[in-house]
């Protein structure tokens, strides 16, 4: 067993390019590891690294904790941060550790999508930083390169005026989304939905978005088809958390509600 | 209505008064020894191979690869068994390891004894087990078409023909919940050296695991000694045996101490669950709204082994009617063999099942009169001196139907408040606008103690020390605060202000049965109330004194001698407390079955988000009939978590299962309520004289959660206008 | 590898071999059984410590990552009982107690960092600590009138 304890990116890279597991707040990895999924012997701790945990304005370092965003990011962003399960694990988790796993059901994503975030990935042989929808590639599977750490996320240069979080699960409290969502709308109208619990990756809803963002002072029936349309787009599936027909059903609801938010 | 237990005066920390538990400091600071923290000297760890189908023939095992690991000392499996290869609550009938097939998700096939945990987990990983897989039986209602049974019941009392000018009918499910107890099954056993072996494992009934392990050993009785240990809660989960008879076989083979602690996905599938239910229900009323007639089906899916699954579906069918009268019933009732987890013990076994039907029932048809819900519970309250209605049983301890309710009543009902947390919690979803607010209620009814002639007794032994009475008793401590009650009890019986209660082994006192059935305080507490006025009784006539106090024998004034006087000889009694007897019932399920009962009421308020069925459980009030209120600060402490576990069950808590497998053993998915989670309570005491309890006390524990889960599940429906038929209720209930 | 770090407040090493969580080795290693093994999974707070002045679920921390450290266990909290404790035990919030040493060192965390928490700071604080005895009214009632005398 080796874990190494580095203060400096280009001493981490060195480890992950040695086959190190990187590991974060390890509020994923480790339950991996204690349910006996998987056994590293050779480990990264990242959080000593500075600059893995500097928050320069809209570039985001992935060492940031749910914690951090909670208190000092976005509205939206800040508000999905607020859900990450309970205190401790948002005292651990952090925002790279939440793209390294990239579970479906993760809280951090939909935001990416909906403000077009990037993912600032550097290994040894350079940086490169890929679209939100580059990046997920499938459940739990990204377009990291084994030899990449994730360094940061990059918000776009402007953020739209209006943003609403929301997420649909069972308990008040630590639960795992059965969807979550982020819709943006700027003062053109133009608007985003995107979603989490709802495919295999993080979504966003096109047909949706077009429609709405070509009506400038939304009707009720606008709406109703903005959440129709949503339902329609999502592509869910049926588990032992929650069934396809409801998860369809609560995006939509869900995707009007928080544009009603952003309207208001 | 309150009338306070009567306090013995001179003595602090009596009943009535609310002490501190003795145990609570070491529990705060972390210092407190669970069965999980134990260590022995030279002490091995056990691990658990465990069947990956719900059905399945073996046909072969081999433990080679397993021995090969270094550091691996045994490696056992059923041919390893030296006495009876099953146990079982009240049927042995469940393998000690599985030797031919195997009938659920998780039964254990073999156990391992390694150097270390880690070592130990690999190598019951490493067993190569070869099954031919079979195809599970895993709908309970096709078991009952194919008399896959443990036991049917039947209950037929007054004229089956009578029918009501108004009829309501329903169907009604309850899903698999979890005891989820925090502590997992955790063990440690220690051979003695000379054959024999001592076991210190979460347990709620010490000499019955016992029992079973001397019978599965092949050894004496004297030669196995099962110790009360520290449990971290139980609810039901630890009435049946699980790692006990491992440990002990792994402890003699290695001739080492060996521990376990089940991990919590296994704890899931090493203890019994709630049983499911499914129940018909027909109720006929005259347009008064007296209960005329019920008619009930009722199937509790037992799973794939007996544990106590035949007399909770019992209990499930007595109280299938609830604290009404109504001289004309029948319930058939079938607790089912399948290839699901084995079912048992917990919190209210088996009247939750049948309340959360029998209450929506009135519910239903309180609407289809008009009527006010609780006018028509008023109505058809069953009072003390009234036959039970389905067993026929004269109710002769008191029992507070109309004035639970009516105090519940009474309970003032908030209005909403801005600040009333929303649905949906800190995800955001819902807005006031989106919030409908609902009411509802619902009482249950339980028996306390055991039933239908089990010889239920509990022995306790007081002694007079220098430093003040000790109780002594094999009744398990699972946190509902039996150490301090008993020691409550001892003072006031006796008089004196200092008692403590000490846990002993199974060799040293005789059985105190289960901490379950809501019993002990009144079954260990009746011991020990006799043995403590004994004690007094036999003290004061050999010094011929007249009273006794914290300084010594009295005569008047005058002290005539001091405890240390008194203690140079050994003072002590021990008691076997009965409770009055029961018999088993007559083929119409008719009979003198029960030893007392207990009522409780509760109101539900809950804020429903309907277009996404999202439920806060604002408040749970309750009134409920304790008996006398022996410390009033835990009969709370026992109704605020029995209502968590009610909210639990009506909104989020259960083991979701795809054909015998269960899909979500884990706290990830297996929903506990949080603080957030949990409602508001105001709670009622109701007291009443009468109840056979030391000083007129009942059993406390189960009635929170029998009446809670139906009274959310009628402010849903109260709501949102949906049928919510099935608890837990999920998003999609109402939803959709 | 050998880890060191300071746990409550004194210096300690352990040995690590194997990617276990800093629960295992405070428990089976560094004899601090106070920090309860529940779920291993971040669900229930049970093993709650102070790790760099910030309350984390044990079972979630690699002990090979801790080097340098600071750790604070329930047995960290000094002697006797902290008012926190104190509170509790007047209250009847213990049951089991299964969960009390990590509802004693979250609710220590919160009244160090903000000795008059209302009802809800107090609730949103204990979201990650599960009480399956007690319907968390008392330690509510507990940490609510330990508030009050703070103000
Ligand atoms: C009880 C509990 C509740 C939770 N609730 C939520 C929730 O509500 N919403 C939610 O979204 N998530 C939730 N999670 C999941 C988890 O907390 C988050 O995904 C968190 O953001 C993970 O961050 P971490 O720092 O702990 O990651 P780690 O566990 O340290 O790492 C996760 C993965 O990413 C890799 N990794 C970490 N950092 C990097 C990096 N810089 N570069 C490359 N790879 C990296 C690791 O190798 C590992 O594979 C919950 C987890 C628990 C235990
Ligand atoms: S054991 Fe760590 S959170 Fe449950
Ligand atoms: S007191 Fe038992 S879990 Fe909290």
């Amino acid at each position: 067993m080796k874990v190494h304890h580095p203060t400096t990116l280009d001493e981490a890279l060195a480890a992950v390019e040695a086959g190190a597991v990187p590991l974060a707040g390890g509020t994923d990895l480790m339950v991996e590891v204690n349910f006996g999924h998987i056994r590293p012997d050779h480990v990264v701790g990242l959080r000593r690294i500075g600059e893995l945990s500097s928050w320069e304005d809209r570039r985001i370092g992935a060492m940031v904790t749910w914690r951090t965003v909670e208190t000092k990011g976005p509205k939206a962003y800040a508000e999905a941060a607020r859900t990450v399960g309970s205190p401790q694990i948002r005292n651990a988790g952090t925002i790279g550790g939440n793209l390294g796993t990239a579970s479906p059901a993760g809280d951090g994503h939909p935001f990416l999508a909906a403000v077009d975030a990037g993912v600032e990935l550097v290994s040894r042989r350079g940086r490169r930083v890929l679209a939100w929808s580059d990046f997920f590639t499938g459940v739990k599977r990204t377009a990291r390169q084994p030899e990449e750490l994730i360094t940061a996320v990059v918000l776009p240069e402007r953020l739209p005026m209006r943003h609403a979080f929301g997420k649909v699960g069972v308990r008040n409290a630590m639960v795992i989304a059965t969807v979550c969502a982020v819709v943006t709308r700027d003062e053109d109208g133009a608007t985003t939905a995107a979603f989490g619990s709802v495919a295999p990756t993080p979504i966003r809803a096109p047909r949706a978005e077009e429609m709405i963002s070509a009506e400038p002072k939304p009707t009720e029936s606008a709406l109703a088809e903005f959440q129709r349309l949503v339902s329609e787009e999502v592509q869910p599936i049926t588990d032992h958390r929650s069934t396809e027909a409801y998860r369809r059903h609560a995006a939509g609801v869900l995707a009007r509600r928080l544009l009603e938010r952003c309207l208001r | 209505m309150t009338l306070l237990v009567t306090r013995r005066s001179g003595v602090t920390d009596g009943v009535g008064e609310s002490p501190l538990r003795p145990d609570g400091i070491p529990k705060l600071k972390g210092e407190f020894t669970y069965a999980q923290d134990l260590t022995a000297e030279g002490m091995l760890w056990g691990a658990t191979t465990r069947s990956p189908h719900p059905h399945a023939r073996i046909l072969s095992v081999d433990i080679s690869p397993a021995l090969a690991i270094g550091g691996v000392h045994a490696v056992l499996t059923s041919a390893d068994v030296p006495g009876r290869p099953t146990f079982g609550l009240e049927h042995p009938d469940q393998p000690v390891l599985a030797s031919d097939v195997v009938r659920f998700w998780g039964e254990p096939v073999a156990v391992v004894a390694a150097e270390d945990e880690d070592t130990a987990r690999r190598a019951a990983a490493a067993v190569q087990v070869e099954y031919e897989t079979l195809t599970p039986l895993t709908d309970p209602e096709e078991a009952d078409r194919i008399d896959s049974v443990f036991r049917r019941m039947r209950v037929r009392r007054g004229d089956p023909k009578i029918s009501g000018p108004v009829v309501v009918e329903g169907f009604y499910e309850v899903g698999m919940q979890d005891q989820a107890p925090l502590g997992t099954e955790a063990g440690l056993a220690v051979p003695d050296g000379h054959g024999g072996v001592d076991l210190y494992a979460t347990s709620q009934f010490v000499h019955v695991d016992q029992e079973q392990i001397v019978a599965s050993l092949g050894l004496r009785s004297d030669q196995v000694r099962s110790h009360p240990s520290g449990i971290g809660g139980a609810f039901g989960a630890r009435e049946d045996v699980n790692l006990h008879i491992h440990l002990c076989l792994l402890a003699l083979h290695t001739g080492q101490p060996v521990k376990m602690v089940y991990h919590r996905s296994e704890s899931f599938t090493g203890h019994v669950h709630r049983h499911p239910a499914r129940m018909w229900y027909r109720h006929h009323a005259d347009r008064e709204g007296r209960l005329l007639r019920v008619e009930a089906r009722i199937i509790l899916d037992g799973g794939a082994y007996a544990s106590t699954t035949a007399a909770v579906l019992a209990n499930a069918c007595y109280f299938a009617v609830g604290p009404y009268r109504c001289d004309s019933v029948s319930v058939d009732g079938a607790g089912t063999r399948t290839n699901n987890p084995p079912c048992g013990a917990m919190r209210g076994f088996g009247a939750v099942q049948s309340c959360f039907a029998y209450e929506t029932q009135m519910d239903r048809l309180a609407a289809a009169l008009g009527m006010n819900p609780l006018d028509l519970r008023r109505r058809n309250a069953l009072h003390t001196g009234d036959p039970m209605p389905t067993t026929g049983q004269l109710i002769e301890t008191p029992l507070p139907t109309v004035e639970v309710i009516d105090s519940l009543a009474a309970i003032p009902l908030p209005d909403p408040s801005d600040d009333d947390p929303l649905p949906g919690g800190s995800g955001l979803t819902t807005e006031p606008r989106h919030v409908v607010r609902g009411v509802g209620y619902a009482v249950g009814i339980k028996n306390l103690g055991f039933s239908e002639g089990f010889d239920d007794y509990a022995q306790a032994r007081v002694r007079m020390t220098p430093r003040g009475l000790v109780v002594e008793t094999a009744a398990v401590e699972v946190g509902q605060g039996l150490v301090t009650v008993l020691a409550q009890i001892a003072r006031s019986a006796f008089g004196v202000s200092t008692a403590e209660v000490r846990n002993v082994d199974t060799s040293r006192i005789d059985s105190a049965g289960s901490t379950s059935a809501s019993r002990q305080t009144q079954v260990s507490g009746g011991a020990t109330h006799a043995a403590a006025t004994r004690l007094r009784d036999r003290i004061l006539e050999h010094f011929d004194a007249d009273d006794l106090d914290d300084e010594g024998v009295r005569s008047g004034d005058r002290i005539i001698a001091t405890w240390d006087e008194v203690t140079a000889t050994v003072w002590e009694e021990t008691v076997t407390f009965r409770h009055p007897p029961t018999s088993p019932p007559d083929p119409d399920g008719q009979g003198v079955v029960h030893a007392d009962f207990a009522v409780a009421a509760h109101r539900a308020v809950v804020d429903v988000d309907p277009e996404l069925g999202l439920v806060r459980v604002v408040r749970v009030d309750t009134a409920q009939d304790v008996g006398k209120a022996l410390n009033p600060e835990s009969v709370r402490g026992q109704i605020e978590g029995g209502i968590v576990q009610g909210v639990g069950l009506a909104v989020m808590e259960e083991l979701i299962l795809d054909e015998g497998v269960i899909r979500n053993p884990n706290f990830t998915d297996y929903l506990l309520p949080t603080i957030l989670d949990a409602p508001e309570v105001e709670a009622l005491l109701v007291e009443q004289d009468g109840s056979w309890g030391p000083f007129g006390a009942k059993g406390v524990g189960e009635p929170p959660t029998i009446s809670s889960t139906a009274a959310i599940a009628a402010a849903i429906r109260a709501a949102t206008g949906k049928p919510i038929n099935r608890v837990p209720v999920r998003p999609q209930d109402i939803a959709l | 590898m050998i880890i060191t770090f300071e746990l409550n407040g004194a210096p300690a090493s352990a040995r690590v071999m194997a990617p276990v969580s800093l629960l295992d080795v405070l428990r089976d290693q560094l004899g601090l059984p106070g920090s309860k093994n529940v779920c291993e999974q971040g669900e229930c707070g049970s093993c709650s410590v102070i790790l760099d002045d910030e309350v984390v679920c044990s079972c979630l921390v690699m002990a090979g990552d801790i080097e340098g450290s600071t750790v604070v266990t329930v047995e960290g909290l000094g002697e006797g009982l902290n008012p926190v404790q104190e509170a509790l035990h007047r209250a009847g919030a213990v049951q089991c107690g299964f969960c009390t040493p990590g509802i004693v060192v979250t609710a220590t965390d919160l009244f160090t960092k903000r000795p008059r928490p209302d009802d809800d700071e107090i609730k949103e604080a204990l979201a990650g600590n599960i009480c399956r005895c007690t319907g968390y009214g008392a330690i509510v009632r507990a940490l609510r009138g330990l508030a009050e005398v703070e103000r």
